[in-house]
């Protein structure tokens, strides 16, 4: 369950100020399936990033599962974010010298898992994902379907209750874009809450519900 | 994350970079090595001088004639006059003090030893049967001047004269001609070498009269008394002084050193030379760290949106900064290991190319070097991994 209201964020650029979220308020429940549309620049990844508790509101309420998440300290947000959010980016961003399995035992690692929990879990989540053959190979040597699905692997390990994709399609053709998508989907129709953020209507309308960004505000809340 | 997971990854990040921590580690270790190779070498001199000195004697105390060698302004030290002589009567009277346990009186000057048609100036030294002992002398063949045979005319040859005279190995009992009269040889030093620019393999020793008698003088050269213990050398060294000074009408004439005052000067000496040396070389172990720095600035600066990612995927700032301090620890553990092992090769290969030279790096200056090592590449890592834990993820992600 995520609860945000009247989340204000603003930046400065130079002299000028820039609110990149204005006063929003938003309820989201836990399993949907939720897309954020929008032009460049109307706030939709700072709304990804708070809602990810990667970025900190300037002003506003944030609860998440019932937690007041606005007033924690940096140490226990990282907890948070690494038991309850899952984030899936445009890039990637999988750790190039770290091999398939390495990348996706990060957070296990992080979390402090033993290691042979570890490998049995990495050793399902390679299934699961159909990476097994590719489970020694560094990202380099991945094709881009492959690498967003370590990412989508490494971002589910610890099963999160909300899973944040930044066009996750981005850097793929359309064919292996609609197969992450599908991918994705499976994930939510499991119960992970999916939010994801994207310019394109096409992959924005699969979602249930559609929000629409501008300047800074939600101008519309579809479902 | 454990301890042990932050060790492992940050191995694994360290041998991922291959070129940059080989360079790391290789500043490193040139420094390490060089605190051990210089320190082995500064305690190799003080122990090869300290050495140098023993080897003359232990609890010696040497009487010079004269004050002039150590005081000077008297008149005639110019010439090498002395104001009086130093006699063998004044040897004998201080060879009997309690503090003293044997003496010898020495006589040095330089005349033709001749044999079987064979020729050669040599260095004479004429003393009595205590010199053996008290120089720690050692023989090859035969003995040495037996002890009250001031009056028997007996030689002892210097090795290498003994293999030039006698090619033939029978020396003993060998008749002998120096200057004027003849000896018979008794024994043969063992080979020595050289030691404080003297070479004993080439001189002869005779009984003093006969030394005093062949150079024509009653005064003596030296006197080197061993003194009975360690404890007995300042006492000694008083009493000496002041019997001499009475037999000398009550003036002070007469220089009364100890080897063990020397020594200790050149034991400082030699000490603070090594200390000054090793602080030299941790100039370039402190140099070695602010590269450990530089580098490690880089590699969050290279590694920014790594940061992001990690941040992201839940690693608190804490463990970010353990990460990048493990870095630093694997570079300058790896960096004083190979250090060590390459300064202990150096001093290696030190004291084989220079074999008197005991060149042996004191265990103090291996664990200072190894720990500055550390101490450095630690520090260094303070400010790139404080400077990566304080990245803002968003910022960090989008590369930025």
């Amino acid at each position: 369950m995520i609860r945000l209201s009247e989340i204000t964020r603003v930046f400065r650029m130079g002299d000028q100020e820039v609110r990149a979220l204005n006063a929003v308020t938003l309820d989201i429940a836990s399993g949907e399936y939720v897309s954020i549309m929008g032009p460049s620049g109307s706030g939709k990844s700072t709304l990804l990033n708070v809602v990810g508790l990667l970025d900190r509101p300037d002003s506003g309420r944030y609860e998440l599962d019932g937690t007041n998440v606005t007033e924690l300290s940096e140490t226990e947000r990282a907890r948070v974010r690494r038991e309850k959010i899952g984030f899936v980016f445009q890039s990637f961003h999988l750790v190039p010298r770290l091999t398939a399995a390495e990348n996706i035992e990060l957070p296990l690692i992080l979390e402090g898992i033993a290691v042979d929990q570890r490998k049995s879990r990495v050793e399902a989540a390679l299934d699961a994902f159909d990476l097994r053959d590719r489970a020694r190979h560094r990202p380099a040597e991945l094709s881009g379907g492959q690498r967003q699905r370590v990412a989508i692997a490494r971002a589910t390990i610890l099963r999160p209750t909300a899973l944040l994709a930044d066009e996750p399609t981005g850097n793929l053709d359309h064919r292996i874009g609609a197969e992450v998508m599908a991918l994705l989907e499976t994930l939510n129709q499991a119960g992970t809450t999916l939010i994801v953020v994207t310019h394109d209507r096409e992959l924005g309308a699969r979602a249930q519900r559609h929000i629409a960004m501008r300047d800074g505000e939600i101008v519309a809340d579809e479902r | 994350m454990t301890y042990l997971d932050t060790l492992k990854l940050s191995f694994s990040t360290v041998t991922s970079y291959r070129t940059r921590s080989l360079l790391i580690v290789l500043a490193m270790a040139l420094g390490v090595a060089a605190v051990v190779v210089l320190t082995a070498l500064g305690d190799g001199a003080r122990r090869y001088v300290v050495g140098q000195f023993s080897s003359l004697g232990t609890n010696l105390v040497i009487v010079l004639p004269g004050r002039a060698e150590t005081s000077g302004g008297f008149p005639g030290a110019a010439l090498g006059q002395t104001p009086r002589d130093l006699t063998l009567e004044d040897a004998r009277f201080v060879g009997h003090l309690p503090q003293v346990r044997r003496y010898a009186p020495l006589n040095v000057g330089v005349a033709e030893l001749s044999s079987g048609g064979r020729l050669r100036e040599v260095t004479v030294l004429g003393s009595n049967a205590e010199l053996l002992p008290i120089r720690h002398m050692k023989l090859a063949q035969g003995s040495f001047l037996a002890h009250g045979s001031e009056r028997s005319a007996q030689i002892v040859l210097g090795s290498q004269l003994a293999r030039e005279f006698f090619p033939d190995g029978k020396v003993i009992g060998q008749r002998v001609r120096l200057g004027d009269s003849r000896f018979l040889v008794s024994g043969v030093l063992a080979p020595q070498g050289e030691s404080m620019g003297f070479n004993s393999d080439e001189i002869v020793i005779i009984p003093i009269d006969y030394a005093q008698e062949l150079f024509n003088t009653s005064s003596l050269f030296r006197i080197l008394i061993e003194a009975r213990s360690r404890n007995d050398i300042e006492p000694a060294k008083i009493a000496i002084s002041h019997a001499l000074k009475l037999r000398h009408d009550g003036e002070d004439d007469v220089t009364v050193i100890t080897q063990d005052a020397v020594l200790a000067t050149f034991d400082r000496i030699l000490r603070a030379l090594t200390l000054a040396v090793a602080g030299i070389a941790a100039i370039s172990l402190a140099v070695a760290g602010i590269l450990v720095m530089n580098v490690m600035l880089v590699a969050v600066a290279q590694r920014t949106s790594e940061i992001g990612l990690l941040k992201a995927i839940g690693a608190p700032s804490a463990d970010i900064r353990k990460l990048f301090f493990a870095e630093a620890l694997w570079l300058s553990l790896a960096g004083g290991a190979i250090g060590f092992a390459l300064g202990h090769a150096g001093s290696l290969m030190l004291r084989l190319a220079y074999p008197v030279l005991p060149a042996w790096p004191p265990a103090w200056a291996s664990v200072a070097g190894v720990a500055t090592a550390l101490i450095t590449g630690i520090v260094a890592s303070l400010l790139p991994a404080a400077r990566a834990a304080r990245l803002d993820p968003v910022l960090a992600l989008s590369g930025k």
